[in-house]
């Protein structure tokens, strides 16, 4: 066991060493200069090229990655040109803005579609199955950013109930922040919720028509103590998966909810970034959600393999 | 004699009859047949139809040129008097706009599931097929592809690309590669190992006529039903790559970028946003109806 989980681990370097590779060559090769960019059209060509030296790009391309490298293993993600600041502390500040929408609504998903798919599964072809799994597929065919616009034209411009842009402040109370929350969590928390009912659903159907729930229902057990402790029990491991899954995608809803929203997370930070071409601030930023994404990935893999001893790793050739 | 003779006939009878059965059967079998039974898909396939027959016949439809300024008539009224849909802040028919749109967010999303699907299925195979180091380096590479998210990988490319039709198909279409190839290596490693690839091995049929003649034909149906549910997919990333201003570029119309245009113009005008944004969901819809249809005729297994 220990043995496969740390063959999983060492696995994932190659591919965070390729995701740094590829994140190099891809901001690389964004066009414009971004010396010209921070110094603006009138700079003279002395400027430019002094600020190029400053910033290292009149090195070579082998030596920059080289720089870079090194730079990453020392905890070094680079200044922001456009900031002048270090991207960690960039992004340090941006990331819990990020993650107290994309935790919430995640929360919000998995207990609404848990629910929504065990009743579902437990009422399976009543009128109520029909109608969630109606809404389920509406979900997750659901451009969110359009969601968002409609959210915000519903609640914002004609009722004028919920504040559509911003994070609001603190200095105003608790209140104020969870006001501002409020649409761009249940923007981000949609899709999940539509995910999680479908395979939820699907799992508890697979479980519950089981031999073993048969007899434990003629063991005269509680009924709700069959339904989780043993139907749900085994109906988990398909969505721990999808689980991860969402919570590694919840960063690209994030930066599609963020922009709607002009919440000041890692999403707008990334738009503008791009906007400015601010190489360093791209680079950092793309490469810690990549990373972030591979190290969830693992967690759910071990997960499963702790919760799904029948997962046998060695079987599956590699991969 | 008499008795033999009679025998015969029967049984003549007997196979006739058996014929019948075995033909009913298998045209009961045939994935056509089988999908008309699947409700939830025919609605699906309708859906598609419908917006295949809009994008096709877009000029023949539309009542306006979807370009047309008349800034006087900006933000008219969906049921409007000769605009269905009502007009956008420069006047342009929406509807006009919408059915243009569909042109190109189709071909977009067909296009882009293609290149990533065409590049996908070749390293897939590849992988799959030749395996040790060949497999590792493809499938490490693919895996760092996947790490970013899909969104964030399009819109660098982008970047990288600039604006344009080509360009974004070329964006949602690498984008694409690593899952395809993913789902053929996994449908090579479980197909290259059959008695029939071995029997083919053994009387020496090249390793190309095997992998194109042989295994790919029988590892096509879950590519199939990936490509139809990734069609889906590929309409959500256009639009979203539209919306934030990085995909086809003004004035052309897409249902990203009327979407967009709908964004600016919200609180004058919802209903451009709210109208595009009905032809995305619906169509995407349909593709994923579709998807979950064809799943269950191709591919019985994989059926949830």
């Amino acid at each position: 066991m220990l043995k496969t989980i740390l063959r999983r681990i060492l696995q994932s370097i190659p591919t965070l060493l390729i995701v740094i590779t590829i994140t190099f060559v891809l901001t690389r090769m964004i066009p414009g200069n971004p010396a010209r960019t921070i110094l603006g059209p009138q700079a003279s060509a002395e400027d430019i090229a002094e600020m190029e030296i400053k910033l290292g790009l009149n090195k070579s391309k082998v030596e920059q990655y080289a720089d870079y490298m090194m730079g990453i293993l020392h905890g070094d993600f680079g200044t922001s040109y456009v900031y002048n600041r270090p991207v960690t502390g960039l992004i340090a500040e941006r990331i819990p803005k990020t993650l107290i929408i994309t935790l919430t609504s995640l929360a919000i998903a998995v207990a609404a579609g848990i629910g929504i798919g065990v009743l579902s599964a437990l009422k399976q072809y009543s009128i109520l199955d029909y109608i969630f799994m109606v809404l389920a597929l509406i979900g997750v065919s659901m451009p969110i950013f359009w969601l968002g616009l409609m959210l915000v034209n519903l609640f914002s411009v004609q009722l004028g109930w919920l504040p559509a842009l911003g994070m609001g402040s603190m200095k105003k109370g608790i209140g104020d922040v969870i006001s501002h929350m409020v649409l761009p969590c249940f923007c981000l928390a949609t899709i999940p919720t539509a995910t999680f009912a479908r395979i939820t659903r699907s799992s508890m159907l697979e479980v519950i028509h089981n031999d073993s729930i048969k007899a434990l229902r003629a063991r005269g057990i509680k009924e709700s103590s069959v339904i989780w402790k043993h139907a749900f029990k085994n109906a988990l491991p398909p969505i721990v998966t999808v689980l991860g899954l969402q919570l590694a995608s919840a960063f690209t809803g994030a930066i599609l909810t963020e922009s709607i929203f002009s919440w000041p997370g890692m999403g707008t930070m990334i738009v503008s970034a791009i906007d400015n071409r601010d190489y360093m601030l791209i680079q950092g930023t793309v490469l810690f959600i990549a990373v972030v994404f591979v190290i969830v990935n693992l967690l759910v893999d071990v997960v499963y393999m702790l919760i799904n001893p029948r997962v046998s790793y060695e079987a599956k050739g590699g991969n | 004699m008499a008795e033999s003779k009679n025998l015969t006939a029967q049984d003549a009878l007997g196979q006739e009859a058996q014929a019948r059965m075995l033909k009913r059967e298998r045209r009961a079998n045939n994935v056509w047949n089988k999908l008309k039974r699947n409700k939830t898909g025919m609605i699906g396939l309708v859906i598609i139809v419908v917006m295949i027959l809009i994008a096709l016949f877009a000029s023949v439809i539309s009542p306006y040129d979807p370009n047309e300024i008349h800034p006087l008539d900006a933000f008219m009224k969906p049921f409007s008097p000769g605009h269905f849909f009502g007009t956008d802040q420069f006047g342009r028919d929406l509807l006009s706009r919408i059915f243009y749109g569909a042109r190109i967010s189709l071909v977009v999303a067909v296009g882009g599931t293609v290149v990533g699907g065409v590049i996908g299925v070749l390293l897939g195979l590849i992988a799959g097929y030749m395996g040790g180091i060949v497999d590792a380096v493809i499938m490490r590479i693919m895996d760092g592809f996947l790490a970013f998210p899909f969104v964030l990988l399009s819109i660098i490319l982008m970047t990288v690309l600039g604006e344009g039709l080509i360009n974004v198909i070329i964006a949602i279409g690498i984008g694409n590669v690593p899952s395809f190839a993913r789902v053929v290596r996994g449908e090579v490693h479980i197909v290259k190992n059959e008695e029939y690839c071995n029997a083919c091995r053994v009387i020496g049929v090249s390793n190309a006529r095997l992998l194109f003649g042989h295994i790919l034909p029988n590892a096509i149906s879950p590519i199939i039903v990936y490509a139809t549910l990734n069609i889906a997919g590929a309409i959500i990333s256009e639009a979203a790559l539209s919306f934030l201003g990085l995909g086809i570029p003004a004035p052309t119309a897409s249902w990203g970028s009327i979407l967009r245009e709908g964004k600016s113009s919200l609180t004058k005008a919802p209903f451009v946003a709210t109208i595009s944004g009905i032809f995305i969901l619906i169509t995407v819809l349909g593709f994923n109806l579709f998807g979950d249809g064809i799943r269950d005729v191709l591919d019985p297994k994989m059926k949830q």
